[in-house]
C-alpha cells in the first residue's frame, strides 16, 4: 500500500534520513522505534509530505505522491494523522474538531458530520465530552478525541507520531486501548512509539531505526527475542 | 518682599486671573469652539478611514510575508521597510506634494491614504506575528485533515490569531489616532489645526492648546479602558 524508495532527508547540511526503503501492506500495523535523533518521526512525516523528502520517492495506493505534490490534500486525507503534541483545534468544541474537515473537505452535511462524530466519539468513550473545548480535557482525553478527529475523515492509513510521549503514565493505557481496538479493525498503522509493549503486542512488524537508516526490521518474536545488529540489542537492553 | 509680592500677583493674574477671559475669547466669542468640533470630526473621520486602509494593507502584506509569493512578498518587504524606515511628516507630504498632487482628492482622502499607507505597515508586522504566534502545530494538524493552505488558514490559524491580533490592533488606533495631529502639515483641518487657527485669532496659544490635549486625552484614555476590557474577556474565555 505504500512504498518508500531511497528516501533522503536534509535539514540544511544535516543528514536526517539516509535511503529508506520500506513496504507497507494494506491492515498491516508496522511499528517504528528507536533512539531519539535517528529520524522515526521525520520518517513519519515524510509520509503525507508534512517534510518534502529531498530525494526519494514514496508510492501510496499506485500513485506516487512525490512526484504529484499538488494532489497532496487528497492524498491527506486518505491517510490520518496523530502527533504527540495532539494539536487540537483549541478554539473549537470537540464536536467542531471533528466535523470541521468532513464538512469543509469532503462536503457532508452538518448533519451527517455530526452523526459521524458522535458515533466516533462514543467509541472512544468520550461521548459526553462532545460540547466541551479541548482545554476542560485530560491529555489522554485529548489524545482519543484526536484520533477520532483523524478517523472522522475515513482515512486508509493512520500514522502515529508518538501518540503517548506527552500523556502521563496513567493516561498511555487508554490510548494505547483505542489504537489496539483500531488495529484489531484492520486499519493500516504506522507507529512511532517508546511503548515496546504495545510495539510487541500490536505490531505486525518492527522496524528499528538508528541514525537515518532502518537498522533492522522483522517480527516482534524476531526483533524483540532475536535481535541481530549489535546496535539494535543495545538499545533494547536499554529500554525493556 | 513688597514687590515679590506684586510679581506673584501679577503672575497669577496672567495664569488664572484672566481664565474666563480666555475661554471666553477662545472658544465662545464668535462660536470659535465650533472650530474644534468640526476639527474632532475630521480627526475622527481621518483616523476610522486610515485604520480601514491600514488593515486592508496590512492583511495583504502581512500574510504575504508568511506565505511567500515571488514578486509581490519582496513588494510587501519593501513597503514595511520603507514605511517603518521614514518619517510620517515626510510620507504625508511627499503623498499630498508629489504623489496624489494633480489628483485632485478632497484633503481628508489625500491625509487617510498616506495614514492608511503608514499605519499599514505596523499592521502588517501585527498580522504577521499574530499569524506566527499560532502554533506550528496547527498547521500541520489542519493540513495533515486535508484541508488546503487556504482553508487551514481561514478555518483553524486566522480565527487563532485574532486573539493576537485584536489589542495590538487596538494599539494602533490609539497610535494611529495621535499620529492624525500633523495632517495640519497639508493644511487639512483637523482637530490640532483647529486649535492653531483659534490662536492665530486670539494671539493666546495656551488655553486652545490645553483644551485640544485633553481631547486627545479622553478619547484615548476610553479606547484603552475598551482595549483592557476586551483582553479581560479574553482571557476568562481561555
Amino acid at each position: 500500500m505504500i512504498e518508500v524508495m531511497g528516501l533522503h532527508k536534509y535539514f540544511g547540511e544535516l543528514e536526517v534520513l539516509k535511503g529508506i526503503d520500506a513496504d507497507i501492506e494494506q491492515g498491516e500495523v508496522v511499528c517504528v522505534i528507536g533512539p531519539s535523533g535517528s529520524g522515526k518521526s521525520t520518517f513519519l512525516r515524510c509520509l503525507n509530505l508534512l517534510e518534502t523528502p529531498t530525494k526519494g520517492t514514496i508510492t501510496i495506493g499506485g500513485l506516487t505522491i512525490t512526484e504529484n505534490q499538488k494532489q497532496i490534500d487528497k492524498f491527506r486525507q486518505k491517510m490520518g494523522m496523530v502527533f504527540q503534541q495532539f494539536n487540537l483545534f483549541p478554539n473549537m468544541t470537540v464536536l467542531r474538531n471533528l466535523t470541521l474537515a468532513p464538512t469543509k473537505v469532503l462536503g457532508r452535511t452538518f448533519a451527517e458530520a455530526e452523526e459521524k462524530a458522535l458515533a466516533l466519539l462514543e467509541r472512544v468513550g468520550l461521548k459526553e465530552k462532545a460540547n466541551e473545548y479541548p482545554s476542560r480535557l485530560s491529555g489522554g482525553q485529548k489524545q482519543r478525541v484526536a484520533i477520532a478527529r483523524a478517523l472522522a475523515m475515513d482515512p486508509e492509513i493512520m500514522l502515529f507520531d508518538e501518540p503517548t510521549s506527552a500523556l502521563d503514565p496513567e493516561m498511555v493505557g487508554e490510548v494505547l486501548d483505542v489504537m489496539k481496538e483500531l488495529a484489531k479493525e484492520g486499519m493500516t498503522m504506522v507507529v512511532v512509539t517508546h511503548e515496546m509493549g504495545f510495539a510487541r503486542e500490536v505490531g505486525n512488524r518492527i522496524l528499528y531505526m538508528d541514525e537515518g537508516i532502518i537498522y533492522e526490521q522483522g517480527t516482534p518474536q524476531e526483533i524483540f527475542g532475536n535481535p541481530q545488529g549489535e546496535r539494535t540489542r543495545i538499545f533494547l537492553s536499554k529500554v525493556l | 518682599m513688597f514687590l515679590s509680592a506684586l510679581q506673584l500677583l501679577t503672575l497669577e493674574d496672567t495664569l488664572f486671573g484672566d481664565i474666563s477671559d480666555k475661554i471666553y475669547s477662545s472658544f465662545i466669542k464668535e462660536d470659535r469652539y465650533v472650530r474644534l468640533v468640526e476639527g474632532l470630526s475630521v480627526t475622527a473621520r481621518l483616523t476610522l478611514y486610515a485604520l480601514l486602509i491600514g488593515i486592508v494593507l496590512g492583511l495583504l502584506s502581512g500574510v504575504l510575508r508568511i506565505r511567500r509569493v515571488p514578486i509581490l512578498t519582496s513588494i510587501a518587504n519593501t513597503y514595511v521597510t520603507i514605511i517603518r524606515g521614514t518619517p510620517t511628516t515626510i510620507q504625508l507630504t511627499i503623498i499630498y506634494f508629489v504623489i496624489l498632487a494633480d489628483v485632485g482628492l478632497p484633503l481628508v482622502w489625500v491625509a487617510s491614504i498616506a495614514f492608511g499607507i503608514n499605519s499599514g505597515a505596523y499592521v502588517s508586522e501585527i498580522i504577521r506575528g499574530g499569524i506566527m504566534g499560532v502554533d506550528k502545530g496547527q498547521m500541520e494538524a489542519a493540513r495533515s485533515l486535508g484541508l488546503s493552505y487556504s482553508g487551514a488558514m481561514r478555518y483553524v490559524i486566522i480565527p487563532q490569531s485574532v486573539k493576537n491580533i485584536l489589542p495590538a490592533l487596538g494599539n494602533e488606533l490609539i497610535t494611529l489616532l495621535k499620529e492624525t495631529s500633523i495632517a495640519g502639515y497639508i493644511s487639512l483641518v483637523d482637530l490640532t489645526l483647529a486649535a492653531k487657527s483659534i490662536s492665530a485669532i486670539t494671539y493666546e496659544y495656551f488655553t486652545p492648546l490645553l483644551v485640544v490635549a485633553y481631547i486627545y486625552l479622553i478619547i484615548t484614555m476610553m479606547m484603552s479602558k475598551g482595549l483592557a476590557l476586551y483582553e479581560r474577556r479574553l482571557r476568562t474565555s481561555d
